[in-house]
């Protein structure tokens, strides 16, 4: 308990960094929001800018936004007019959470099965077909992955709508796409590390006294087999997000990846600033999550803290 | 004065065993033919890249173009192999920042050592954990789409892993007694940094780069997908993807061939590298 209060605690200063950061960057964003092709008349525009405070120096303005952020404000959002930035991002953050949530989860009932699976049968065909897969799941990006999905399932069969949300089916490609990708690398890590340990002491000793070969194949040599695995799952959801860029914008997903994009177009400021923090902290919670993960699977982590 | 010639051997038998692994040379022998046809396609490709060709706009693929044309009536491969210049041009200099970042980054942690060292580590661990992508949109965003930005922002994110790995071997070599005697002798610092951690990291740093090339190339393919990096009329496989993208149906063959070098590239890339690694590094492959 302690220590997730610790863990919790490093955090703080973490984010305040990543504000400080994004926030000079953002700032340093040449072409304001308010360049329009006719230019404003200037007493208009200060005005605008008095209004979200942007006449400030700097570092007050990054002084205020950090007060305004602890109570969970995260300011106006200046090309979405009475709006606030909480508000914009809360009617996205759903849909990307759950494309998330959907991907993540297909990544590992598809990628741990299928590296058990292909380390149960080394250089069989059951482990070069699909590990042979997975090489091509490597290197072919998610964007190129979604197109040639979409052109087969879509155009081609017709079995499912090429674009747009709503209904569960609009969930099938962007999520599988997703999803595809992460097992990929997921499936190689969990046949790597269950290779490792079978040949271990230990399992040795559990083959040798009589433990049927089952259980010691998913009790004894899995579990800490999938510590890599789930250490693994923190780097996969920041993969999962900036994938979800591209494919929030290639189905017409209106989650926060695209969101994200659409702020940096329109140079809007405190989007593109509360995007980046409710990214950023979801990935330290995810580190966390998996972390605590390990801890659990593995008895020697959790007491060496 | 022992350790180059112990180098040198290592390093014949590390070519003897990566002759053996057929995948990882012939992915060779093929990066080698994509780069040069790339790098020369200013000279030897069939149309300028940027030459349009209304009357023949959107064709399928011919004799007199091989891959078809655009909307604009450009020559697809002609753009792909621009493209491709500008892709490997990006993956190689942004893996030179990365290198010289990490390598620098994981020596001095390791010379500094104590709590410095751990302080530093511990910078690595946490911004890896940050969404780099972002990092990088937003770097290109603040400082232009020009390219030596976009080499530095992909660079510039991409050294954690080196520095780790940098790290742990300079940490391993810094205790050993070729560098204590070393020390003794009178040997400076930078000479013995120069003299024995360099061509004792030689390995290391070849298998990674090697495999941080596919990566910083997808990065940028990535953010050019986005329209955020290599802009019109230049053009990078990234963007060839994102323009065959949006209009696969009714032109599919503007996606399938950037979409299939693109990741016949990235393919041969790792294989080189697992195969460098096999060879030259057998300690630390997983075989």
């Amino acid at each position: 308990m302690a220590y997730v209060l610790r863990r919790l605690l490093e955090m703080v200063p973490v984010l305040l960094i990543v504000v400080a950061a994004t926030f000079f960057l953002a700032h340093a964003v040449p072409g304001g929001p308010f360049d329009k092709d006719r230019p404003l008349p200037a007493e208009v525009k200060a005005r605008l800018e008095k209004y979200y405070g942007l006449d400030q120096p700097l570092p007050i303005q990054l002084g205020n936004y950090v007060v305004n952020l602890a109570q969970g404000d995260l300011g106006p959002s200046i090309k979405y007019p009475g709006w606030s930035v909480r508000e914009v991002i809360g009617s996205r953050i759903g849909v990307s959470a759950s494309l998330g949530l959907v991907s993540l989860l297909l990544a590992v009932l598809i990628g741990v099965p299928v590296g058990v699976l292909a380390a149960s049968r080394p250089n069989s065909w059951l482990d070069r077909v699909p590990m042979g897969f997975t090489l091509v799941g490597i290197c072919v990006p998610s964007f190129v992955l979604g197109p040639i999905l979409a052109l087969i399932f879509s155009l081609g069969l017709g079995w499912l709508p090429p674009c747009g949300w709503g209904s569960a089916i609009h969930f099938v490609l962007p999520a599988c796409t997703l999803g595809l990708i992460t097992a990929a690398p997921l499936a190689r890590l969990t046949r790597g590390s269950l290779m490792e340990v079978r040949s271990l002491d230990y399992v040795r000793t559990a083959r040798a006294k009589g433990v049927p070969p089952l259980r010691v194949w998913f009790v004894h040599a899995l579990r800490n087999a999938l510590l890599p695995v789930v250490t693994y799952l923190g780097p996969a959801a920041a993969g999962l997000v900036s994938g979800s860029f591209v494919i929030e914008s290639l189905f017409d997903v209106p989650g926060m990846g695209r969101l994200f994009v659409t702020a940096i177009i329109n140079r809007d400021v405190m989007l593109i600033l509360g995007t980046t923090i409710v990214y950023a902290a979801a990935l330290l919670f995810l580190n966390l999550a998996a972390d605590l993960a390990n801890a659990a699977l593995n008895p020697k982590v959790a007491r060496s803290r | 004065m022992s350790a180059p010639v112990v180098e040198s051997l290592a390093s014949e038998s590390g070519w003897q065993r990566f002759r053996r692994d057929r995948a990882a040379v012939w992915s060779g022998w093929f990066l080698i033919a994509v780069t040069a046809v790339c790098f020369l396609s200013p000279w030897i490709s069939p149309y300028p890249y940027m030459a349009q060709d209304l009357a023949h706009s959107a064709a399928a693929p011919s004799f007199a173009h091989w891959l078809g044309t655009d909307l604009l009536g450009r020559d697809v491969l002609s753009r792909l192999l621009q493209g491709g210049m500008i892709s490997l041009f990006v993956g190689l200099i942004a893996t030179a920042v990365a290198l010289a970042v990490g390598i620098c980054y994981g020596v001095l942690a390791a010379e500094v050592g104590g709590r410095a060292e751990d302080a530093m580590m511990r910078f690595v661990d946490i911004v890896s954990t940050l969404p780099l992508t972002l990092i990088v949109i937003l770097c290109t965003v603040v400082f232009g789409q020009n390219m030596p930005m976009i080499f530095l922002a992909v660079g510039g994110v991409s050294w954690l892993t080196m520095a780790r790995i940098i790290r742990n071997q300079t940490r391993e070599m810094k205790s050993s007694q070729f560098v204590q005697a070393a020390e003794s002798l009178g040997q400076t610092r930078w000479g013995i940094f120069r003299r024995h951690y360099l061509p004792n990291l030689a390995g290391t740093i070849a298998v990674c780069a090697t495999l941080t090339v596919p990566g910083v190339m997808l990065l940028e393919a990535f953010v050019s997908f986005l329209g955020l990096g290599v802009k019109a009329p230049m053009t990078s496989w990234g963007l060839m993807i994102k323009e065959g993208a949006d209009i696969m149906e009714e032109c599919p063959w503007l996606l399938i061939s950037p979409s299939v070098v693109f990741a016949l590239t990235l393919l041969s890339l790792n294989f080189l590298g697992d195969g460098l690694r096999d060879a030259f590094d057998p300690r630390s492959s997983r075989k």
